[in-house]
């Protein structure tokens, strides 16, 4: 398969740039949810368009209703979200939540999946316990009670945890908590009594929660895949969101670095466009190969996950960590070459630089995945 | 996609039947690979076998025309035949300036009479050519170079130094850019053709930091250079006093493969092979050290995921006309890096210059011989230059 988008990905690329610019722009959405502090940290609104759109069940079997696409057309939506630094459910429901109930019940489909394919329902995932990315470890328990489960521990940075219809949550089930086996995915209703939420807003004004989970009881049909055989679910919704998340930082690292080029274009200083100095043109010359090399990355990866193939795995831990070293890049330098005006609330360009570091967090920053990659390639 | 796959099997056993055994080691040193032209030995039976065999399949440039020594592959076959003889660890049974530079050229610029003449020659292997670009005062302002052609009516008489002639000391003949019209700074230039045996050529090695001697320093002598070698095959590729058009596409192909973005193990990952290393030589790595080969090979992954996405885009005019400029700059950079990583993993064993153990000081002769690869063929700071101006369109670029 070649490297690029096909025709029906390239139209869908033409038409996700242009709701998203229109419907999803920083005024629009961003600032406009951020400025009156609300409690979501996104517009229902839009997160409707995007369901008529068909963009919620993309990655939702036709069999479920949804558009059975692959993670290159996710990828698509995503890195226009990244351009425009939308605030929306869609990684964590469409992608996250869509891949982990790839594997539930059909009782468990049908309980969610409309609501998510109708833009109604937003979905939320729990998998940190510590303030850093650390899947192996998972200590947070279910306990079985009766024909259920009763589920203890705490859970942080559950991104949209507040407004969530549901959250698939990782708990352990057996073993002790480094063990690769032993661990159950469960979809935890937003009623279920005994869960309580911590709402934090983020840096980059998006909301989160610290959630603890005391003894809430769930009902054995709240469990997602296999009883103690989950680490093989939340390695696929892992694998999946990581190239989300890919995609989505090298839409903010080609938004930020479009921003920048086009200043250089306009700025004057010493009687010259600053985009003449040298000094300035390297400097973009090296973000553009970065960032050309991160998306390419990311689309391989896009690519081997739709394929199945073994080494998904490895090029997804390669993008994420590539994208989030290139999005830095991209951030830090656009602020620097902006100069002042870079450093205001008022321009957009801070805002680009916020949510890279949230979204470089999500799912494991660069460090963490590049000692993925070592440890995939055995060393 | 079944025409690709039949077209997959029968290359399979076509290569089965006719790449030997020893073709299939990785190549060690530069004995290994054949350069071809009229001096050339073979260092066996099997390079000579592998040879010919390729030669009479036109598999030596498998995706240029039958009629021109090729195999007239498509594009998807090129790339089928690329990764079935990756799959076997074929060597290219011939590597040379004519393919890689020469060739395309003539491709785009030559007249009927050169592409039959001299792509046939260059396919079949028998004569080596070489490049005539920089001189001692033109390096990265190529286009200011003064070798001059005096016009001399049916001939021109060359004078001057060209520098950094690869392997100028092993070629038969010269694709040269000569100053014609010394009013006009681009559009004064030929690019032509002529035969290093011709009198009043001469070569002179130069000798590297790393002990080799893989360039040439190329002087002109009154050098005589008939403007045709017979019937539609002028002695210049396009037109005269427009070579810079020429040698400017030229550049675009050298910087491809400068760049490794056809693949090759130039561009995975190293860091397992890297712990094995150290534990052949009683060591381990150090954390920091595993730290930067593991950030080294996300780089390195990445750059191979944008090589072959740039090919597959080149295939259908997709890529940007000066994004071979910026696979220079990533990919040679890049190797730079993993020059220096391996030396690091190699420690003091690695600093060896002529022992037995290091195949005569390969780790240091190579790392000392990427120095050179962000020089040659446009340095980064060029291609960093064009990126801006062509690509990013920033002004006064």
């Amino acid at each position: 398969m070649p490297l690029y988008h096909n025709e029906d990905q390239a139209m869908l690329a033409d038409t996700a740039r242009g709701f998203i610019a229109e419907e999803g722009n920083i005024a629009k959405q961003l600032r406009h949810w951020r400025d009156r502090n609300c409690k979501d940290g996104f517009g229902h609104g839009l997160w409707k368009q995007m369901a008529e759109m068909g963009f919620t069940g993309m990655l939702v079997d036709e069999s479920d209703g949804g558009l059975g696409m692959g993670h290159v057309e996710a990828g698509i939506v995503l890195e226009e979200i990244g351009r425009n630094l939308t605030p929306s459910p869609f990684l964590t429901s469409s992608v996250l939540a869509a891949t982990a109930l790839k594997h539930g019940t059909d009782d468990l489909k049908g309980r969610y999946l409309p609501g998510l394919i109708a833009g109604d329902s937003v979905f939320a995932v729990a998998i940190d316990e510590t303030a850093k990315h650390r899947p192996s470890r998972i200590t947070t328990r279910a306990e079985k009670s009766g024909n259920g489960f009763k589920l203890s521990g705490a859970k942080s940075f559950v991104i949209h945890g507040g407004s969530a219809d549901m959250i698939v949550v990782a708990a352990r089930t057996s073993g002790s908590d480094e063990d690769a086996d032993g661990i159950t995915l469960f979809a935890v209703p937003k009623d279920a009594s005994g869960m309580s939420h911590d709402v934090v807003r983020l840096v980059d004004s998006s909301m989160a929660t610290h959630t603890k989970f005391d003894a809430v009881e769930l009902d054995g049909d709240a469990v997602i895949g296999e009883i103690d055989g989950g680490r093989a679910v939340l390695d696929a919704m892992l694998l999946a969101g990581r190239v989300g998340a890919a995609a989505e930082g090298v839409g903010v690292a080609r938004g930020a670095m479009d921003m920048t080029v086009d200043y250089l274009k306009q700025r004057k200083q010493f009687g010259k466009l600053i985009g003449e100095f040298q000094a300035l043109q390297h400097r973009a010359s090296h973000l553009y190969s970065e960032v050309e090399i991160a998306r390419a990355a990311t689309i391989k990866a896009q690519q081997l996950l739709d394929g199945g193939s073994a080494h998904a795995d490895l090029m997804a831990s390669v993008a994420k960590a590539k994208v989030a070293k290139t999005a830095r890049l991209a951030v830090q330098e656009g602020v620097q070459m902006h100069g002042g005006i870079g450093m205001t609330d008022e321009y957009d360009l801070g805002l680009y630089m916020k949510r890279d570091r949230a979204l470089a967090e999500f799912l494991g920053d660069a460090y963490f995945h590049a000692n993925r990659v070592a440890e995939l390639s055995g060393y | 996609m079944a025409d690709l796959d039949t077209f997959r099997s029968e290359t399979r056993s076509w290569l089965e039947a006719n790449c030997p055994a020893e073709m299939r080691e990785p190549v060690r040193d530069e004995s290994d690979i054949y350069w071809g032209g009229r001096r050339a030995t073979f260092k066996n039976d099997a390079q000579k076998a592998w040879l010919e065999a390729c030669v009479a399949k036109g598999y030596t440039v498998p995706a240029w025309p039958k009629a021109y020594g090729g195999a007239g592959l498509s594009p998807a076959e090129a790339k089928v035949l690329r990764e079935e003889m990756g799959r076997i660890g074929a060597r290219p049974p011939l590597s040379s300036f004519g393919i890689w530079m020469l060739g395309p050229a003539l491709l785009h610029f030559g007249t009927e009479g050169q592409k039959q003449r001299f792509l046939n020659e260059i396919a079949r292997g028998e004569i080596r050519w070489c490049q005539g670009y920089s001189e001692p005062g033109s390096g990265s302002d190529l286009v200011s170079l003064q070798t001059f052609g005096e016009d001399k009516g049916d001939h021109w008489v060359v004078n001057g130094q060209k520098v950094w002639t690869s392997y100028a000391d092993h070629a038969d003949w010269i694709f040269c850019l000569v100053r014609t019209d010394k009013a006009d700074k681009y559009q004064g230039i030929t690019f032509m053709l002529f035969d290093m045996a011709s009198e009043g050529v001469a070569t002179k090695p130069i000798l590297l930091i790393s002990g080799n001697s893989p360039f040439c320093e190329t002087f002109f002598d009154n050098v005589a250079v008939p403007k045709s070698y017979g019937d539609d095959c002028p002695a210049y590729v396009g037109q005269i006093n427009r070579g810079w058009d020429v040698a400017k596409y030229l550049l675009g192909h050298e910087r491809e493969m400068i760049s490794g973005a056809d693949g090759g193990d130039r561009t995975a990952g190293i860091g397992a092979a890297m712990k094995r290393h150290s534990a052949k030589l009683g060591d381990e790595l150090d954390p920091v050290l595993r730290a930067e080969l593991a950030m080294f090979d996300v780089d390195a992954l990445a750059y191979t995921a944008m090589g072959e996405k740039f090919l597959d885009e080149i295939k259908v005019g997709k890529a940007h006309p000066a994004q071979p400029n910026m696979m220079k700059y990533a990919g040679t950079e890049l190797n730079k890096r993993r020059h220096e990583l391996m030396m690091a993993v190699g420690g003091s064993r690695s600093l060896e210059w002529d022992s037995e153990e290091t195949e005569g000081g390969k780790p240091s002769r190579t790392w000392l011989r990427t120095k050179a690869n962000s020089i040659e063929g446009g340095t980064s700071e060029v291609m960093l230059n064009v990126i801006a101006k062509r690509i990013l369109d920033l002004p006064g670029a």
